[in-house]
């Protein structure tokens, strides 16, 4: 019973309250880059819950099985970044070859993810609270969740705002910006719920 | 020592990461609450950024064009690691602050671009030079920005209060929405210089042209502009098409599909 009441904290708090984009600043690129429509926002953010979850997960066996066991935890960074990027590479041929279908609506996103520093991030995140595998899948999953929702929130307001009048300087890139500033401070409002 | 010079000043004005390319956004925004947080994330990036630029340019004719970011990459780790080893070290409290950021140098678009678009076609001194340039110009932004923030935030500069009794922080500024804000109005003051430049008929084109903007332009700086803007506009275009001339797509995933076998049979 603890653990399920853990795994439930960490689910709120990794996805809404420090929430992965708005108070950790990281998968700023996707976010910023692909929110310009709803459904494309709602793609990437799946593509990222199939990654980070996967990842994390992958990522959480090495730690455990490789790094600990060798007393090499050192080379963390290296080799989570090598894992991941072999990660997102294979899962891209193995859909193409498995799962046509959800490579039709995935496969766009996959290899930007690669690069995408909210993986690296979580599985980084997830080594230093020292979580286990399944936690740290757990973790993952929040984060990417917390990721989709802020996206497409964001890609909402942005096709509102689209037509919008707005002095010249502004225009594009300052207002999204802005408006993410205003859905930081509106997450803040979460903090209440632990 | 022309040519380093001329790197340096490039890096630090002319092609500033921060201010004119827009590189990096993620540790700008995360690590300026204050600025020696800026200063400290600055010339820690330097020091990975100088080093993989002179080891990529070093090792740029045994390296084959195939693998290149695959290597990059592990050269970079490699250096990052080093980095935090150093830091955890000897600085202890910059670490901790910096958390989770210093392994996230890797995947900085700048160092990534650098190696890219300089180090791998240049030869190591000037590639030195670059990297010490780009990273000084990286630091002072983030010095910059951390410096502004930290004023409004807290009402103090490097950790030593300077404004008078009266002024009320604006605590927000040190928060993460503030970091929105204050990269909103950096964009959009270059946004107005980028305008006044095209109206007067100056070049332009370098402004503002990197991963905020959409990271759409960032393919000459190693990004993933093929991915972002290829891929997406076809996705687009096909979920379009798709709608209009179902059967056709219909048809042609078929083909697909019998292409797919034919390989597989080839295979055996």
């Amino acid at each position: 019973m603890e653990g399920v009441k853990e795994l439930l904290v960490i689910l709120i708090s990794s996805s809404l309250v420090s929430n992965v984009v708005l108070s950790q600043f990281l998968g700023l690129c996707p976010f910023l880059g692909v929110s310009r429509k709803v459904k494309t926002a709602a793609g990437m953010g799946t593509a990222v819950i199939f990654v980070i979850t996967l990842a994390s997960a992958v990522a959480g066996v090495i730690n455990q099985y490789v790094l600990i066991r060798f007393q090499v935890q050192y080379l963390d960074t290296i080799v989570f970044i090598l894992v991941i990027a072999a990660l997102v590479q294979f899962v891209e041929m193995f859909l193409r070859k498995a799962m046509p279908s959800l490579y039709k609506a995935l496969g766009v996103y996959l290899p930007l993810i690669t690069t995408n520093c909210a993986v690296l991030g979580v599985a980084i995140n997830n080594e230093q609270a020292e979580y286990g595998i399944l936690t740290g899948t757990v973790n993952g999953f929040a984060t990417a969740v917390g990721f989709t929702i802020a996206i497409v929130i964001l890609a909402g307001l942005r096709e509102k705002m689209e037509h919008n009048d707005i002095p010249e300087s502004f225009r594009g890139m300052p207002t999204v910006l802005l408006t993410a500033g205003l859905m930081a401070i509106a997450f803040c409002g979460f903090a209440g719920l632990l | 020592m022309n040519k380093a010079g001329e790197r340096i000043y490039n890096g630090l004005v002319k092609e500033n990461p921060t201010f004119v390319l827009m590189l990096g956004m993620c540790p700008t925004l995360a690590v300026t609450t204050s600025a020696m947080n800026g200063l400290g994330m600055g010339l820690t990036t330097m020091a990975v950024l100088a080093l993989s630029n002179l080891f990529i340019s070093l090792l740029r004719k045994i390296i084959p064009n195939r693998v290149r970011i695959p290597a990059f990459i592990v050269i970079i780790a490699s250096f990052v690691t080093a980095v935090q080893l150093l830091l955890e070290g000897y600085l202890p409290s910059l670490n901790k602050s910096l958390g989770v950021y210093i392994p996230l140098i890797v995947v900085n678009c700048i160092i990534l671009g650098r190696a890219e678009s300089y180090a791998y076609s240049n030869p190591p001194l000037p590639s030195l030079f670059d990297g010490i340039g780009m990273g000084l110009g990286f630091s002072f932004a983030l010095t910059c920005i951390g410096a502004f923030r930290e004023l409004l935030g807290a009402g103090k500069l490097f950790g030593l209060a300077v404004m008078p009794d009266s002024f009320e922080p604006v605590r927000i500024f040190a928060q993460a929405p503030g970091a929105f804000f204050v990269l909103a109005a950096l964009v959009a003051l270059q946004n107005y210089v980028k305008n006044r430049r095209k109206k007067a008929g100056k070049p332009y084109e370098k402004i503002g042209s990197g991963c905020s903007e959409d990271c759409m332009n960032c393919s000459e700086k190693g990004c993933t502009k093929r991915f972002y803007d290829g891929q997406a506009a076809k996705q687009e275009a096909s979920d379009e098409e798709e709608l209009t001339i179902g059967s056709s797509r219909r048809a042609r995933a078929k083909a697909d599909e019998l292409e797919v076998v034919d390989l597989d049979k080839g295979g055996i």
